[in-house]
């Protein structure tokens, strides 16, 4: 069973479809970089596996069950644009009530832990309003992966991260990879989302115009999949 | 069941902190009640007589309009940093969600609420306190019809540019059983009327105003949040 599986979705804003038909299926243990320029669709089709939205028309599903079901859910860790964090709440008790909204064991100790492993636990009790960009890029990175998800769905998450944060990042998605879980990630930074990457997807404009492994081609020239199937 | 509840009271629980943090909502909601309710003491300067019959429907308008701030920042506040986008996803039920939400804002209006009385009681030279315990009753009943349609309303106009404006004119035609109920035994209950008779009668229409709407709320919540 594929561990996410989108078939013929369709996504209209007004009169306009962001999302065109788009089907691909993820196997568990890969990661896919989804690719694409500016308004190619790549936040709405993450939104729609995430639960978020409803597509138009077509289906997803999450190992095999509506992504929007409640048990799924649980099963999904979503970094968005947003960090979705609480300013007024300190680093620990964003984590914590995350904890406790996931039904961890030990919400408590599962976030110092993950406090610790993105270099945040000096700063446990300060208010989330008062750290730097950076320092929330990877708060919101822990609480995707506070509560172990089987699938990933990753919204630009290298954006605003210093050198050593995207090491921590890169090492957590391999960490995923190598531990059976599956990722997708949407980024602009093709050079590391490659790096990462067993599989890639490039959208224009809506359409899913390629989906495969990632060659070693992609690899050595981050631009490669843009000059051979993306527009000019 | 233990789960959801669980999940209910975590988010009561975090709605609470947030707001005794900032006191965004309960600091405005709060200045607005108390400058009504004295603005109409010196206004009208009524007498005692007049005041035990206008009570009842003086303090369920300023505890309406008060409200209302207090609904207004209650699905607002997930807006900054897509929050909202996070509580969605959790693996939490969206009738837990409400529940808890219309918590929170029940615990922040029963306090403002608290807080006018004696403010009431000192300018308008009543003594209110002859049937405390059915007209905190009373009070219970009235403001948790109001938050839990208030709570639905706040989600439903959350993404809404004039959602302070649409908010209770959603929300005020929907209250009016309730809010009549409310001021009828309100205003019997301050003037030291029994709970009986009458009053019974507007105190079982809130009971269930309070049972159907509740029932209602929860049973549409999943379609308000995420379509």
């Amino acid at each position: 069973m594929s561990a996410v599986a989108v078939e013929d979705v369709w996504k209209y804003y007004g009169d306009y479809p962001a999302l065109r038909g788009i089907s691909f299926s993820v196997e568990p243990g890969a990661c896919m970089a989804l690719l694409g320029r500016n308004g190619a669709g790549k936040t709405t089709l993450l939104r729609i596996l995430a639960g978020f939205s409803k597509a138009g028309k077509g289906r997803v599903s999450i190992g095999g069950a509506d992504a929007r079901e409640q048990e799924t859910r649980r099963r999904i860790g979503v970094l968005g644009h947003g960090i979705s964090l609480y300013d007024e709440l300190s680093a620990l008790e964003n984590l914590t009530l995350f904890g406790r909204l996931y039904g961890l064991p030990d919400p408590g100790r599962t976030a110092l832990e993950w406090l610790e492993r993105t270099g945040l636990e000096r700063v446990r009790n300060g208010l989330v309003r008062e750290f730097s960009r950076g320092m929330r890029q990877r708060l919101a990175v822990a609480r995707a992966f506070l509560h172990d998800p089987s699938v990933l769905l990753l919204d630009e998450p290298f954006t605003a991260l210093d050198d050593r944060a995207i090491a921590v990042l890169q090492s957590l998605v391999r960490e995923a990879g190598v531990r059976g879980k599956t990722v997708l990630m949407s980024t602009h930074q093709l050079r590391e989302a490659l790096e990462l990457a067993s599989h890639a997807a490039l959208l224009v404009r809506g359409k899913l115009v390629f989906q495969g492994p990632r060659t070693d081609e992609m690899a050595a020239d981050p631009g490669w999949l843009y000059a051979h199937y993306g527009e000019a | 069941m233990t789960a959801f509840f669980r999940q209910t009271l975590v988010i009561a629980h975090k709605d609470l902190r947030a707001e005794l943090r900032t006191k965004e909502a309960i600091n405005a909601s709060l200045s607005f009640a108390l400058v009504i309710l004295l603005l109409f003491s010196f206004a009208f300067d009524p007498t005692v007589e007049q005041t035990r019959e206008i009570s009842g429907g003086l303090l369920w308008i300023v505890f309406a309009f008060a409200g209302a701030l207090i609904l207004n920042r209650s699905f607002a506040r997930e807006l900054p940093n897509d929050c909202l986008d996070a509580l969605v996803g959790a693996p939490v039920s969206r009738a837990a969600l409400l529940l808890g939400k219309s918590l929170a804002n029940f615990v922040l209006l029963m306090a403002i609420e608290f807080m006018c009385f004696p403010v009431f009681g000192i300018f308008y030279n009543v003594r209110w306190t002859a049937q405390f315990w059915p007209l905190m009753l009373v009070l219970a009943l009235g403001t948790w019809g109001f938050t839990v349609v208030g709570t639905v309303f706040s989600a439903l106009t959350v993404n809404i540019r004039l959602r302070e404006v649409m908010l209770p004119l959603l929300v005020y035609p929907l209250m009016i059983p309730a809010l009549m109920a409310a001021m009828q035994a309100s205003t019997h209950l301050i003037a030291g009327g029994p709970l009986a008779g009458d009053v019974l009668v507007w105190v079982r229409l809130l009971v269930a105003f309070d049972v159907i709407f509740t029932a209602l709320a929860l049973v549409l919540i999943d379609a308000v949040l995420v379509g």
